[in-house]
């Protein structure tokens, strides 16, 4: 009977070129991307005019959380071993091959050496949940200052970047820019971000 | 509807030609676009574009003992002093010096920057942080001084001298 049909069009539709720029980005996001390394604290950084960037290889971090606390960092795996190694042998702690390899993934750490065997002892998961106090950087007990000086011995290319918390209290920032000024560390890195400078007339 | 495509299709059987049944071409995508684009917004949100800046600073040498401090003309110096809550103290000279305080936005410290640059020639800055002062207050005077293109300036232990200065001024 006479019934009218109307014509549809096809629900399916090409969906080709979409599923190509889909993957063209997945591709460019994959090979771009690089994972942020877990830091124990989050850090929130002063901005600067500056535009140098901060290298990507031969880093010394020295991190400063709000509340003052330091924690330091270095990349280079091998490096890193060999850093522990001097560290326990200055103060008298064996770290075996086991603690070293440990060692050389852990992220920024804010551990005394006195307490670092046990920390590496742990498993990732629970070093989450360590309330970790700071690498000591006073004058009696320079720890901080011992690091420096092995991590640069161990590499001679260091380059040394603080990156400080903008809140956190000068007098502490200090306290590590002398440090380091006392181990004949001049020329270091201010790790800011980046802040639109007025314009230039 | 499948039906009505396949009695269409067996219309041809009338000639007595047959025909071998062609797969249709076409798969179905969506497994693969579904997951295509879970793989892009998860790289999209984990990727962090902004590489840190940083400041390069060179800080001078303990000096040693035999060295001989070079002597400046104390018209020439121009002391800033961080304070908390963000607040900026600066005087000219040394001896008797009229304290003032500033703000860190551009009406602030930098005019007075720009100012003293003008009216003295090789002018010294001496920057001198208190111990309420934050670490912010630190970078953004050592900013200035780069926005300024202030030539010679230093960071200096902060004297009792100058926080009386700063208490007394009341500012």
């Amino acid at each position: 009977m006479g019934k009218v049909k109307v014509h549809r069009a096809s629900p399916s539709l090409d969906m080709t070129p979409m599923v190509d720029l889909a993957f063209l980005l997945v591709t460019f996001f994959m090979l771009t991307t690089k994972f942020a390394p877990e830091e124990p604290v989050a850090v929130d950084m002063p901005s600067s005019i500056s535009e140098i960037k901060l290298p990507e290889v031969n880093i010394l971090t020295i991190t400063i959380s709000t509340d003052g606390i330091v924690f330091f960092n270095m990349d280079g795996k091998y490096n890193r071993q060999e850093l522990l190694g001097k560290i326990g042998a200055k103060y008298g702690i064996p770290f075996d091959d086991q603690d070293k390899e440990k060692f050389s993934l852990l992220p920024s750490f804010g551990i005394p050496i006195q307490g670092m065997k046990q920390f590496l002892a742990m498993s990732p998961e629970e070093r989450k949940l360590v309330n970790q106090t700071g690498i000591p950087a006073d004058s009696l007990n320079n720890q901080l200052a011992d690091w420096v000086v092995f991590a640069r011995t161990t590499n001679p290319g260091l380059r040394i970047a603080i990156k400080g918390d903008r809140e956190s209290n000068y007098p502490i920032v200090e306290k590590v820019i002398n440090t380091l000024i006392d181990n004949r560390v001049t020329r270091f890195n201010l790790i800011t971000n980046m802040e639109k400078g007025p314009i230039q007339l | 509807m499948s039906e009505v495509s396949q009695q269409g299709g067996g219309g041809g059987k009338k000639d007595g030609k047959v025909r071998s049944k062609k797969s249709s071409t076409k798969i179905d995508m969506t497994p693969m676009v579904d997951l295509a684009f879970l793989l892009l917004t998860f790289f999209m949100l984990t990727t962090t574009f902004n590489k840190p800046q940083t400041m390069e600073i060179t800080m001078p040498d303990k000096p040693k003992p035999d060295d001989v401090v070079p002597e400046v003309n104390e018209k020439k110096v121009l002391t800033l002093v961080l304070g908390e809550n963000d607040k900026v103290y600066w005087y000219k000279g040394i001896t008797d010096p009229k304290i003032e305080v500033a703000n860190f936005s551009a009406d602030g410290i930098r005019k007075v920057l720009l100012t003293q640059n003008a009216q003295t020639k090789d002018m010294i800055v001496l920057i001198k942080a208190m111990e309420k002062s934050k670490y912010k207050n630190m970078v953004d005077i050592l900013d200035e001084m780069n926005i300024t293109d202030m030539k010679r300036y230093a960071i200096v232990k902060v004297t009792d001298v100058d926080k009386e200065l700063v208490k007394e001024s009341n500012l």
